[in-house]
């Protein structure tokens, strides 16, 4: 099958949907690779790199989007591109459905099959070698702070010079999904002192271990919407959470905003006052411009000076650096492309089975299949249910320390313990019942005691049990010279039974010595 | 010493014992609970010899005992090699056995205990069972070693109609039983008692030779269990409490383990016993040919090896017995302290049947110094694979057959296995392509980020060790 490779048309947009390196590698997937000219140019990819990774370079854009059974984009397709579609053909790239309603329509129109990678089902891990979005996130976040930077007119990193001291510089980031967290690294690693907030209170981890700090609301709310993504709050914690942000702006020389909830507006965080407060020459860098902005005052697509402050509402942030993002976004793509085609044949087959395809496939041959139904969500905690279900335990295996035995295991087990039991008391004599109580006790005992034991020490274990179980030796003791009265010491074989206790001995202190000998050679070995 | 005084010093030594198990839940508290049982057995001995059923003319065949016995433990102890651990082990477990014969038949003659009645019959049943117990113990273990030491092969020697021939030994077994208790006197019950010391040890042989090696941990487990066991037996023979409290806790402590190591390999413990999985039963290919394990494998050299380690950041290694028959636990120690010096993250992960006896894997890491808290079970790490970069299988492979997940008509199906397809790599070393104990292809092997890095453990990693150096 023909993938073809157009050249992006949205203003500003410099990146490409395929680099070089990738199409040496869907080549040996066994697909046929068009790539439109002056589709790399932007980024840095000039034609003849991808002629010679196995591309064809296609002159005209028609030539192009009449050939490909497959189209590469990353922004969605113009209602003239989807027009030169071929019928039946199949296109990768953001489509963002919700949006983009049209766009929609025409795909259909088309008998399209649409892959929206904007759709990925973010939360299986499976998937996450295709997710664009924390790709570009990632970049944009990076970009966000070199803009930041640019703007600013001081040093990120604290100085002592023989020119005198430079205080750090302080930066704030609202929001610590991907891009906060990028952004959160890039800064630190700059040299900025770092702080960061979200909603949701489990990133407070991740956010320390980029090298920032984590700012606390002072308010009880859990912000987690599910799939990793945060929900709005409520007008309490939203109080609170301006009273720090008005705090914060006080203080930092550089606040970015990365705040979004899927399929709302913008949180507005910063107010035209909070913009006031901050100090003259301070940045601001708001990253859901697209989406109305996080801050008052932001221009999308601009970087504006209001207050003193510098606002940068740039929405092509990961665009600004083409290269990069053109090559993180080919692997996205390429990784899907080896889901779509199992069989390395050249064929794609969108299966339906396969959560995180279903997931992306918005229109299907002209039929519509968004949005998706959920997929099979692992429960929170994630973690325990996966190891649970690699070990699906047989009734008939019994039971494990911490769970319970079955109702009907555990009364099978006491009836046929209270039958012995009761056979036991009513033919044995009482010496013996006496010695089967402790002997029944120890039991438990040991039980009790040795599920405690940790699997690294099960060897030690063994070898200390081993050692114990010498404690026959003490048998072979009281036979070797027992006190005897004349009646009992008459015909009793002496010397048979003096040679087999003291050959049992020399067997029984040979376990003795060696066995605790070699646990404690053993033990000695394990240290921290 | 007084009959009461005795009897206190044997109180002391079983809490003592049951502290020394108790303290082995922890590497930390370990050293100390393994002196608790020294300590406690020291103080049962003594107390013994000084006790009341001890007369002094018998002072000098004990001490001279103990020194020979003590001076053998104390030289193998010594010696032994840690990879060795397994096969000395059911050794020490044979001797065991075979003191708690001599001990039984030594009981039976003595003539000088008068019983009557109710309690003659018990003792002698006690007897009975003590020294069945003991004969299966003695034979079992030397078998045991036999397979463990390589001197008898890994593969289960099925006879056929083996189950019927245990049956006829048991109703033999307790019918002689019979003619031992109803016998008048001791020369007329040793012809019972004789014969059924011989079937008992034909059947320890029998069942652990039906055993396959990949059940061996399970058997050393089980055959420490009936260590304890005879030891309690004993102690109802000779009404001594101090020996039927330690019995039943070894004996109890080793059927725990037991239960765990069948659980680790999802295994009906009665069907490891019954023997015939571990290598006899070929593996259902020609029913389940959709299982067939498809593609090629990728081999990789020990330089490309010792180039993925270096870029990741985080490593989980995988030992097996292979490991401990290259010796190569010290390169790999080796490697794990010049990676985690570069700040690489290792960690291990053994799994519970790892080796030949439970806990194998972990004596050997801690030989070579591998601190034991980078040293994790498979539960706690099973779920970390996903973000490793390598996982490095050393000479191990049913225990990281995915099959066992995969494919509900694997021998091994249900199995929990070590997930390390799902590092981002994973690396197997192995000899040659060959199957494992199960006698079960490994999918694993050809799966795409899995790379084979084929030859001896030990001679692969120190070229990967010279590698990273270099």
């Amino acid at each position: 099958m023909w993938i073809g490779v157009p050249k992006e048309l949205a203003a500003g947009e410099k990146r490409v949907a395929t680099v070089p390196d990738v199409v040496e590698k869907l080549v040996k997937l066994g697909f046929s690779v068009a790539v439109e000219s002056g589709a790399g140019d932007a980024a840095n990819f000039a034609d003849d790199t991808y002629r010679a990774a196995g591309a064809e370079v296609v002159p005209s854009a028609a030539d192009l989007w009449s050939r490909a059974d497959i189209v590469f984009k990353v922004r969605p397709p113009t209602a003239d591109e989807v027009a030169q579609l071929r019928e039946g053909a199949t296109l990768i790239g953001f489509v963002w459905p919700a949006q983009n309603p049209e766009l929609m329509a025409q795909l259909q129109a088309r008998k399209a099959t649409a892959l929206a990678i904007d759709c990925l089902p973010r939360q299986l891990s499976r998937a996450q070698k295709m997710d664009a979005l924390t790709s570009m996130a990632g970049i944009s976040g990076y970009r966000a702070v070199i803009e930041a930077a640019n703007a600013f007119g001081r040093f990120f990193n604290g100085q002592i010079t023989a020119a005198g001291k430079v205080p750090p510089a302080k930066v704030f980031i609202a929001g610590a999904g991907v891009a906060g967290l990028a952004a959160i690294g890039t800064a630190a690693n700059l040299g900025a002192i770092v702080r960061a907030n979200d909603t949701r209170a489990e990133v407070a981890d991740q956010v320390k271990s980029l090298g920032g700090e984590f700012v606390k609301v002072d308010y009880e709310e859990e912000g987690s919407g599910g799939g990793g993504y945060a929900r709005v709050m409520s007008e309490g914690f939203q109080a609170a959470q301006r009273a720090m942000y008005a705090q914060q702006a006080k203080d930092a020389d550089i606040i970015i905003t990365t705040a979004l909830i899927p399929g709302k507006p913008a949180p507005r965080l910063i107010t035209a006052e909070m913009v006031q407060t901050m100090k003259p020459g301070s940045v601001i860098v708001d990253m859901a411009a697209e989406q109305g902005g996080n801050c008052e005052l932001t221009v999308p697509g601009e970087a504006v000076v209001r207050h003193g402050v510098t606002i940068v509402g740039y929405t092509d942030l990961a665009s600004r650096l083409a290269k990069q993002s053109s090559t993180l976004y080919s692997t996205n793509l390429l990784r899907l492309t080896e889901e779509l085609c199992k069989t390395k044949d050249g064929q794609i087959n969108v299966n339906f089975e396969d959560d995180a395809i279903r997931g992306l496939t918005v229109v299907k041959d002209g039929a519509v299949t968004w949005p998706a139904p959920p997929p099979m969500l692992p429960p929170a905690p994630p973690a325990k249910p996966a190891a649970a279900a690699a070990a699906p335990k047989a009734p008939a295996h019994g039971h494990g320390p911490g769970e319970p035995m079955s109702a009907k295991s555990l009364a099978i087990v006491f009836a046929v313990g209270a039958v012995l039991f009761w056979l036991v008391g009513a033919y044995a004599p009482a010496s013996f019942l006496q010695h089967f109580t402790v002997f029944v006790l120890a039991c438990f005992v040991g039980y009790m005691v040795v599920w405690n034991v940790t699997p690294s020490l099960h060897t030690p274990l063994m070898s200390v049990t081993n050692a114990i179980s010498s404690i026959i030796a003490i048998g072979a003791l009281v036979q070797i010279a027992p006190p005897l009265d004349a009646a009992g010491a008459a015909d009793r074989p002496n010397t048979l039974i003096l040679v087999m206790a003291v050959v049992a001995l020399v067997l029984t202190a040979v376990n003795m010595f060696g066995g605790f000998a070699v646990t404690r050679r053993m033990l000695a070995m394990f240290r921290k | 010493m007084s009959e009461s005084l005795a009897t206190f010093a044997y109180i002391g030594a079983t809490i003592l014992f049951i502290l020394s198990l108790g303290g082995l839940s922890n590497p930390e508290t370990a050293r100390r609970g393994n002196l608790f049982g020294m300590l406690g057995m020291a103080i049962a001995v003594l107390a013994t010899v000084f006790g009341p059923r001890v007369t002094l003319g018998g002072i000098g065949y004990i001490v001279a005992a103990l020194v020979v016995g003590g001076a053998i433990g104390l030289y193998a102890a010594r010696k032994v090699q840690m990879t060795q651990m397994p096969e000395l082990v059911a050794l020490m477990h044979s001797l065991v056995g075979l003191a708690a014969c001599l001990v039984g038949f030594a009981s039976y003659v003595d003539t000088s205990l008068k019983l009557e009645g109710a309690e003659k019959v018990i003792h002698e049943v006690e007897v009975y069972v003590g020294i069945l117990i003991g004969a299966v113990t003695f034979s079992g273990s030397i078998v045991a070693f036999g397979k463990l030491s390589g001197k008898i092969g890994g593969k289960p020697l099925l006879l056929p109609a083996r189950h019927l021939l245990n049956l006829a030994a048991l109703l033999v077994v307790i019918w002689f039983g019979r003619q031992f208790i109803a016998a008048p006197d001791v020369a007329s019950g040793m012809t019972p008692l004789i014969v059924m010391t011989v079937i008992a040890l034909l059947f320890g042989i029998h069942m652990v030779m039906a055993i396959g090696g990949a059940d061996m941990p399970v058997v050393v487990s089980m055959l420490n269990s009936y260590s304890g066991w005879a030891a309690a037996a004993t102690g109802f023979m000779l009404s001594n409490d101090l020996l039927i409290v330690t019995g039943a806790l070894v004996g109890s402590s080793g059927a725990i383990l037991s239960y765990i190591m069948c659980r680790a390999m999802n295994r009906n413990f009665i069907s490891v016993i019954a023997g015939g999985f571990g290598g006899g039963a070929p593996a259902p290919k020609a029913a389940g040919g959709a299982a067939e394990p498809q593609g090629e494998v990728q081999p990789v050299s020990a330089a490309e090896t010792a180039e993925l380690l270096r870029e990741a950041k985080s490593v989980i290694i995988v030992p097996g017995y292979g490991m401990a028959v290259a010796q190569a636990q010290h390169t790999v120690y080796e490697i794990t302290k010049l990676l985690r010096e570069k700040g690489v993250n290792v960690r291990f992960a053994i799994h519970p049947v790892a080796g030949r006896m439970p806990g194998h894997m972990n004596v050997l890491l801690a030989e070579a110094k591998v601190p034991y808290d980078i040293v994790m079970e498979m539960d706690e790490i099973n779920e970390d694979f996903p973000d490793a970069d390598v996982s490095m299988v050393i000479g191990a492979n049913d225990i990281v057959n995915p099959a066992a997940q995969d494919d509900p008509s694997s021998p091994i199906a249900g199995m929990p296995v070590l997930e390390v397809w799902k590092a981002r790599t994973s690396i197997v070393m192995k000899r040659s392509m060959a199957s494992g104990y199960a006698g079960v292809d490994n999918p694993l092997f050809y799966k795409d980020n899995n790379r084979m890095l084929f030859g001896d453990a030990k001679k692969m990693l120190d070229e990967v060790l010279g590698a990273l150096k270099g």
